[in-house]
This record gives C-alpha cells, sequence and structure tokens, in this order.
C-alpha cells in the first residue's frame, strides 16, 4: 500500500548509484588495491572530501530545510576530530614509548608507560601530566563514543538556551559565530589541555597498523567516508522526507503558523540542530585521521561561513545540492590554492590564484545568490521539470486589501 | 449553559498603551460570535491572549469544561489543547502540496519523535481528502498551496483548521479579499462549523456580518462596549458614537 521509502524518493537511490560507482572507480585507481593511477595524497584528498560533504549534508539539514543559519557547525565537526585525535594521539604515542622503553633492563610498569606517553604528548607545551580530559583517552572503548556524545551534548546545551529564547535569523547566526570563536580561542590556550595551538598531529597512524603502508589505509579511509556518506545521506533522506520533512520545511517558511498548528517548533530546531551537531561530528572523526592534523585555526569562523557558501552554491534544500556544492567547491578550492592553476600574466599585474581565489569564491558566491538562487542543485530540477509557483503570496494587508478584493470581484 | 471559554478582568500594555483593558469575554461550546470593533480596539491583541503569543498583565484565561487556565501554556500546548486560529493574511505553506498542508495539521501526535516515525495510511488520506471536498478544494491536492488563488488560500487555511479538530476556532477577518461568490461560502461554512463547536470572528465587514447573522461583540479602546443581537447593538447609541458613525 505505501510504498518503500527508495520508491517514493528516486533521488536517494540515484545519489547511492553515483557515489557507488564513483567509490568503485577510484578503488580500482588507487595503489591500495588497484593499478595505482591515482596517487595517494589525491586519494586522501578525495577521503577528505567525502566527510566535507557529509558535513555539508548536515548544514544543509539545518539551513536548508529548517532555516537555521548555523555559523557553527564546523566548530562540531572539529570536535569530533579531536575527541578522535585525543585516541590515536595516545595510541600511537603508546606504541612508541613501550618500544623505547622495552630495551631498558627491566620491563616497564603501567605508570611508567602512561608517565612516558604524558610527556611525549606534552613536552612541546612545557607539561608532563596528561590533563583529566584525556583520562578516556587511553581507551578506544572509552573515548569514541565521546565523537558523538561531546558535540551532541555542546548542541544540546546551546541550542537549548538559544531556541527557548526564541533567538532567530541573523541573531542566531552571530551566537554561532561566537560559540565557534569562542571555542578556538579556548583551544589555542597551552592549559586548555590539548596542546594549544599545536594541536593534535600523526593522527594518520592507526593504533596497531603502524606496518600497514599508507597507500591501503588511505583507501579504507576514502571506502569508510564513502559509506558514511551513504548512509548520512539515507539518514538525511528519511529525516527530510514524509511528514517531519514537512513541519521542518514549515518551521523554515513559517514558524508561527507551524506553533498555532501544535508544533512545538522549539523542540524540533533542537532536535535537528543536536542531530546536524553529531553528524558533522562524525565527519570530522573521519576527516583529520585523513588530514593527518588538527589545531584550533580548524574551529575559525570562516570555516563555518564556507560551509554555507558550500550549500548555496550547491543549492540548500536539496540533499544532492549540498553535495555537489562542498565537492565542487572544496576541490576546486585546493586545485586553486594548491599552486596548480596556471597564473595568469596580465602584463602590469600578475594573478596568483592562491590570493586571488578567495576574490573569484566570493563572487560566484554573490552571482549565484543573484541569479541561480537554487545554486548547481537547481540545474537537475530543470531537468526533471520539477517547478515552483511562480506567484507567491501577495501580502494582503489592510492596505492593499482593498484593491486585491476589487480585482477577485471583477 | 456552561461557558467553553472564559475570559476576565484581562488587561494588557505594551509600552505603556493599554491595548487590552480588563476585557471580559465567554463563549459557549457551539456558539458562533462576532467581534467588530475600529482599528486599535484591540481585536487582535484579545486573539494573541488567547492563543498564548501575548501574556496579559493581570486576569484569567480558561478553556474547557473543567476550566483549564491557559495562561502558563505555551502557543503549541493551546493549540493542541483545541484552539485553532486563522490569521487575517491566509497562511498556508505555499512551498508544499495542498496534501502536504492538510497531512501536517492532522490532528495526531506532534512530538519530533512521533513525527518522524509517523507513516501515512489510507485513512489518513480519506481524511484529506474529506477536508479538502469540505472546502471545495477537492481537485487541488497535489498542487502547490503557493498557486493557489487567494480565496483557496483561505479555505486552505480553513481546512488546516478543521483538520486539527479545535473545539474553538479564532478566525481573523475571513472574508478580506475574497470575492462575492467566495463570501457566500464562506458565510455558509462558518455558521455550518459553529453547530459542532465555538468559533469567533472577528470581522470590519458589517455586511459580512449580518448574513453570519449572531451576536455580536463590540469592542472600544481594549474592553468590551455592547453585545448582543446585531440590531441591538447597531442601536446602541455609544457603539454609532464610536465605530459606526464615524
Amino acid at each position: 500500500m505505501t510504498r518503500s521509502f527508495l520508491a517514493r524518493n528516486p533521488s536517494v537511490l540515484w545519489f547511492l548509484a553515483v557515489l557507488a560507482l564513483f567509490t568503485l572507480t577510484v578503488t580500482l585507481l588507487a595503489e591500495g588495491f588497484g593499478i595505482g593511477l591515482i596517487p595517494t595524497a589525491f586519494v586522501k584528498t578525495l577521503g577528505k572530501t567525502l566527510c566535507l560533504c557529509l558535513v555539508a549534508l548536515a548544514m544543509d539539514l539545518v539551513w536548508g530545510y529548517t532555516g537555521i543559519l548555523s555559523l557553527g557547525h564546523m566548530a562540531f565537526f572539529a570536535v569530533g576530530g579531536y575527541m578522535v585525535g585525543m585516541w590515536l594521539m595516545y595510541a600511537r604515542t603508546e606504541e612508541i614509548v613501550v618500544q623505547a622503553l622495552a630495551s631498558g633492563p627491566i620491563p616497564a610498569t603501567a605508570e611508567e608507560v602512561a608517565q612516558g606517553v604524558a610527556s611525549q604528548i606534552f613536552g612541546v607545551v612545557g607539561g608532563s601530566e596528561l590533563p583529566p580530559i584525556w583520562s578516556f583517552a587511553h581507551s578506544a572503548w572509552l573515548q569514541l563514543p565521546l565523537v558523538l556524545i561531546v558535540p551532541g551534548v555542546l548542541a544540546l546545551v546551546f541550542g537549548w538556551l538559544a531556541f527557548r529564547a526564541r533567538v532567530n535569523g541573523v541573531y542566531l547566526s552571530i551566537l554561532t559565530q561566537a560559540m565557534t570563536l569562542a571555542l578556538a580561542l579556548y583551544l589555542f590556550q597551552n592549559d586548555s589541555g590539548l596542546r594549544g595551538n599545536n594541536g593534535l598531529s600523526g593522527l594518520q597512524n592507526l593504533p596497531g597498523l603502524a606496518d600497514w603502508p599508507q597507500s591501503t589505509v588511505s583507501i579504507l579511509f576514502f571506502l569508510a567516508s564513502s559509506l558514511l556518506l551513504a548512509l548520512g545521506y539515507l539518514l538525511a533522506g528519511f529525516v527530510t522526507s514524509g511528514k517531519f520533512g514537512s513541519a521542518l520545511r514549515g518551521i523554515r517558511d513559517d514558524e508561527q503558523r507551524l506553533r498555532f498548528l501544535g508544533y512545538p517548533v522549539e523542540g524540533y530546531k533542537l532536535f535537528v540542530f543536536t542531530l546536524t551537531a553529531m553528524i558533522a561530528a562524525i565527519a570530522g572523526a573521519f576527516y583529520y585521521p585523513q588530514a593527518g592534523i588538527i589545531n584550533p585555526a580548524e574551529l575559525a569562523p570562516i570555516a563555518s561561513i564556507y560551509l554555507a557558501v558550500w550549500v548555496a552554491i550547491g543549492g540548500r534544500g536539496r540533499l544532492y545540492g549540498a553535495v555537489i556544492g562542498a565537492a565542487f567547491v572544496s576541490l576546486l578550492s585546493s586545485w586553486f590554492t594548491g599552486g596548480m592553476a596556471p597564473s595568469i600574466p596580465l602584463g602590469f599585474y600578475t594573478l596568483h590564484w592562491v590570493d586571488w581565489w578567495t576574490v573569484l569564491l566570493g563572487l560566484s558566491f554573490v552571482l549565484v545568490t543573484l541569479f541561480a538562487p537554487k545554486g548547481i542543485g537547481g540545474l537537475f530540477d530543470r531537468l526533471a521539470h520539477i517547478g515552483t509557483p511562480a506567484r507567491h503570496g501577495a501580502a494582503l494587508g489592510p492596505t492593499d486589501g482593498a484593491l486585491q478584493e476589487k480585482e477577485a470581484q471583477e | 449553559m456552561s461557558a467553553l471559554l472564559e475570559v476576565s478582568g484581562v488587561s494588557v500594555s505594551f509600552d505603556g498603551f493599554r491595548a487590552i483593558n480588563n476585557l471580559s469575554f465567554a463563549i459557549g461550546p457551539a456558539e458562533l460570535r462576532a467581534v467588530i470593533g475600529p482599528n486599535g480596539a484591540g481585536k487582535t491583541t484579545f486573539m494573541d491572549i488567547v492563543t498564548g503569543k501575548t501574556r496579559p498583565d493581570e486576569g484569567s484565561v480558561t478553556f474547557g469544561e473543567v476550566p483549564r487556565s491557559l495562561l502558563k501554556l505555551s502557543e503549541a500546548q493551546i493549540a493542541r489543547a483545541g484552539i485553532g486560529r486563522k490569521f487575517q493574511r491566509p497562511t498556508v505553506f505555499e512551498d508544499q502540496t495542498v496534501s502536504e498542508n492538510l497531512m501536517l495539521a492532522l490532528k495526531a501526535q506532534r512530538s519530533p519523535w512521533r513525527v518522524l516515525f509517523w507513516r501515512e495510511t489510507a485513512a489518513h488520506r480519506d481524511r484529506v481528502q474529506a477536508l479538502a471536498a469540505q472546502v471545495g478544494l477537492a481537485g487541488h491536492l497535489p498542487r502547490r498551496a503557493g498557486e493557489l488563488s487567494h480565496g483557496q488560500k483561505q479555505w486552505l487555511e480553513i481546512a488546516m483548521l478543521l483538520a486539527q479538530e479545535p473545539r474553538l476556532l479564532l478566525v481573523d477577518e475571513p472574508a478580506a479579499g475574497m470575492s462575492f461568490i467566495e463570501r457566500e461560502q464562506t458565510t455558509a461554512l462558518l455558521v455550518e462549523l459553529a453547530k459542532t463547536r465555538a468559533v469567533v470572528v472577528v470581522e470590519h465587514d458589517m455586511e459580512f456580518i449580518r448574513r453570519l447573522n449572531c451576536k455580536v461583540t463590540v469592542l472600544h479602546e481594549g474592553s468590551v462596549l455592547a453585545e448582543g443581537s446585531l440590531d441591538h447593538v447597531t442601536k446602541n447609541p455609544h457603539v454609532i458614537e464610536v465605530y459606526l458613525g464615524r
């Protein structure tokens, strides 16, 4: 009677098919298991891009569908990265310390190992004690759940305070910017316990897999990122279809109306804000091991603004739009800023793309906003002939009501 | 007859301006009532207070057979308690289809978890079909609400209110911007609805109120100036002075 979820949402199936094809192609062409046409560094870039697509998906849920322009979601992304990074760095350092102590005359005690790990990790900021926030880092089973719990609780508390006070629109955006800036400034301090501006490094080494080549590790991370994006897309598709999606779009378009229909709007916002923060955190937890390093600069307010730009260029309010935008803009960005784009000599001045890329990005953002408000994803709609009503509800206030009334009678 | 909604001694000021001044109002469980008054008489503020958008400075608002105070409830809780509100401008979700608009409004659990796992059934579709038919939108279910004419949007909004199965309907200027025939149909619909629930209509148009043929409450400067049949209140010298004879 009721058709299956995939049958009702053909775009989800299309997306999964394209993603599977892409993943298979890259796997066959990469060094790990394939013919080695794609260098490992580029596999890492692609894997990272998939994680960025996932966080863009989260941004589209919270902004494109629910209308909450959060400019702080990259903070959750980075916090997820920090949580997984603590475990990776601890485990890696522990291996090194154990190896170093093994040459000693008597076997090292657990305390000596812990002491060694602490001074290895914190020597750089002049400490030799493991701060209390690292108390779970020795165990994957204790530390990895924090990838979801810490950003989730952060989003829940922040969202509860903001939404309960009915902070809306641009004020909420400013609040979220303040949140990510405050977190970044806190992490920059050496005594915050996360190595200050040094951040966490060596995250590309997986514990216990030291003798695996990076070419294999990179393709495994690529596959995991791809699977994660597929699952994230399915989840987002499930959330945005049906009555829940209808309610989210209702909040975006007219939250007062929805409130008078009996919907607890604040509860919905909190739900979506927290859910997307957790999706962003998982994306971050898979991104940073591929990047190898994380530092507080990752929480800079500009990162979250870039995220909004990706989603806007890709087309907000469409899941595939967000993915296309993130993939397109971030790959283009790494091409331009990686020094691969040829400079343009203008005679009196040479245009270096490394400097001018942000200008180009800003310009295209303005152009997309003005001329293609549906972004790149909107092109697909045009192909599929999904129209939107050209006529939007004219305001029928007390003043212009009289005129429309006459028009209606004619 | 015990009252369904009882507002007594309510006052509210905005920046020193008394928008509502010691207002008392009561309506029975199946009654049609028109509220009229000049601009600034407090009609919209009165609706805001009943629906929880504005908190009064003093007074009480109770609702239901076992009177329950509405003052501590949020807008959403009041809506779930059984008070539906139609805005002056038609507010429907223009980006969504008529059918989606009605599905959203159907009486059901409203908590995020329940809605997330809510599944559409044939019974729901039948109910939506029936509601659309009731307001003359049966053939428009797959259309986007933004494509509808002004009058059709007004009706869609009324249908969305009905989908909530409210026991009290607050309707703000339903006839604004409607053609003559649409007005006739709206009048008939409101009279029909008031047989099974309480309906409060705020309206400027005297001709429209005459056709509703119901008890009228005249507001002026935030309190009740007169109450009774339309003929009765139009003969009241105070009413003539402040409203009709302006």
